[in-house]
């Protein structure tokens, strides 16, 4: 009987979620990590026992996790992130240069085709990738030839927070920072470019076009087009249908275009969603309102998805990694709230259901289809 | 026999339930000690001390005999009930955050 496993990381622990098909009956397991920031966990779909996870904190710093027994057990691995020669400077907040410093690992690609292969977000921004199961960790330095000196951070900190790999290219990588832009490498990591033509950004930068500075919050593909590409940025969302050379902004009916999460349906590469929010300043739902926002058109039609969310007082956020998509028949959608909420729709977002409701502030949710 | 406390969530990391014991050899430093530490329980590496400049995280603190020897070189000999193992060398996470 095939099933899902939802992996949730929280301010305080993760926590794996577990059901059938049907995805009415959940199995908790948690905390794992008891206490720590899980920022990410991310399972290979080349072996889906194979699960890393983000462990950190500010007393200890970054610890790397890798469970090959679907988060059965775990066991510690490299944490050694080090910047590929002098790493140089990009800009402070104040527009003064400072020195980039590692802090922490914001996301984790597992390669399609390879479980010992995973690529690394990380604050302050670049890329790594370890080829042997996470033991060992090599910066693709290439990324920050990419006018890094120019990129500055956003109130969440610099930090990768977007990695995409084509499934049918695996030259192909697509990366996104805050507040730096989306970018592209077509060689496989070792050179890229931004690619933010069609941005623009008048609230937040002082070239509202620049090459560079615009806060991407999360892109999505989906895998049978993967030179369509849909963006949530700070405000606006955007899409390209040329691998992101040239975006154009679908925010359409949208009660609110600032938001942080963005995905496309399983089967319908037309078909995405976000998460309204109310403003950069009030990071909580228009109106008290918990609404997902579903497209059938890639984007400019917009349709609010209500039914099993609370419509009242609600003033949760929903972050830039705490949407998933899984690929059962019926594709299942979900989402985590910074209140500690999961919420799981088995029928393409129109109907949904907490999980959960009482977990610590939800920052990540990832979910693997199991046969 | 030196014996080295660790906080809650390191004990946690390195699966042991009390306090850690190293051999070693004198000079006692807290240097020799940290090496010896991360030797025997590699899951610690990077967690006391930052891994690009080998310096005390911001938000840990090194005691022994009741004094803060966290500004003290990393190199200077630890008192003698340290090195006999009298008293354990203390590894502290600060008392802060939510």
């Amino acid at each position: 009987m095939s099933g899902v496993r939802v992996l949730v990381g929280t301010r305080k622990g993760a926590f794996i979620l577990t059901s059938d098909e049907k995805r009415e009956q959940w199995d908790v397991n948690g905390p794992l990590f008891a206490g720590w920031e899980i920022y990410h966990m991310a399972g290979s779909s080349a072996d889906s026992n194979r699960l890393y996870a983000s462990q950190s904190n500010g007393w200890f710093g970054q610890l790397m996790q890798r469970s090959d027994d679907g988060g059965k057990t775990w066991e510690p691995v490299g944490n050694e992130f080090l910047y590929d020669g002098t790493p140089g400077t990009h800009q402070w907040f104040d527009g003064t240069q400072h020195p980039w410093e590692f802090k922490r690992v914001w996301h984790l690609e597992p390669s399609p085709s390879d479980p010992d292969t995973v690529y690394a977000g990380v604050e302050d921004a670049a890329l790594f990738c370890s080829r042997d199961g996470g033991q060992t960790w090599q910066e693709l330095p290439g990324l920050r030839d990419a006018k890094g000196e120019l990129w500055q951070p956003g109130a969440g900190g610099m930090c990768l927070h977007t990695i995409i790999l084509d499934p049918g290219n695996p030259d192909r990588i697509y990366v996104a920072i805050s507040a730096a832009g989306a970018f592209r490498s077509d060689d496989g990591g070792a050179t890229w470019r931004p690619i933010n033509q069609g941005l623009i950004s008048p609230f937040e930068l002082p070239d509202a076009t620049a090459e560079v500075g615009h806060c991407v919050h999360n892109l999505a593909m989906h895998p049978t087009k993967p030179g369509v590409l849909f963006m949530q940025k700070h405000w606006d969302v955007m899409r390209s249908d040329n691998a992101g050379d040239t975006w154009y902004e679908v925010s359409g009916n949208l009660p609110s275009d600032f938001g942080f999460p963005i995905s496309v349906h399983a089967h319908e590469p037309e078909t995405i969603y976000v998460v309204p929010i109310k403003s950069d300043s009030e990071h909580y739902p228009p109106e008290g309102k918990l609404r997902v926002y579903r497209s059938r058109s890639g984007g400019n039609e917009w349709e609010a998805l209500t039914n099993g969310l609370p419509q009242s007082d609600c003033y949760v956020n929903v972050l830039r990694d705490a949407m998933a998509v899984d690929t059962l028949a019926s594709c299942g959608i979900y989402f985590g709230t910074t209140g500690g909420q999961v919420y799981v729709s088995a029928d393409s977002g129109d109907n949904w259901k907490a999980i959960v409701r009482d977990l610590p502030a939800v920052l990540s949710v990832e979910v693997q289809t199991l046969p | 026999m030196i014996r080295v406390a660790l906080p809650y969530h390191l004990r946690n990391l390195a699966q042991i339930d009390k306090e850690v014991t190293l051999q070693l050899e004198a000079p006692v430093t807290q240097r020799a000690i940290i090496d010896e530490l991360e030797a025997t329980y590699p899951m610690l590496r990077g967690t006391i001390r930052d891994h690009n400049t080998q310096q005390r995280r911001a938000f840990i603190r090194f005691f022994a005999c009741g004094e803060d020897w966290s500004h003290v070189s990393a190199d200077a000999p630890l008192p003698e009930p340290i090195a006999s193992g009298t008293e354990p060398f203390r590894i502290i996470g600060a008392l802060a955050g939510g």
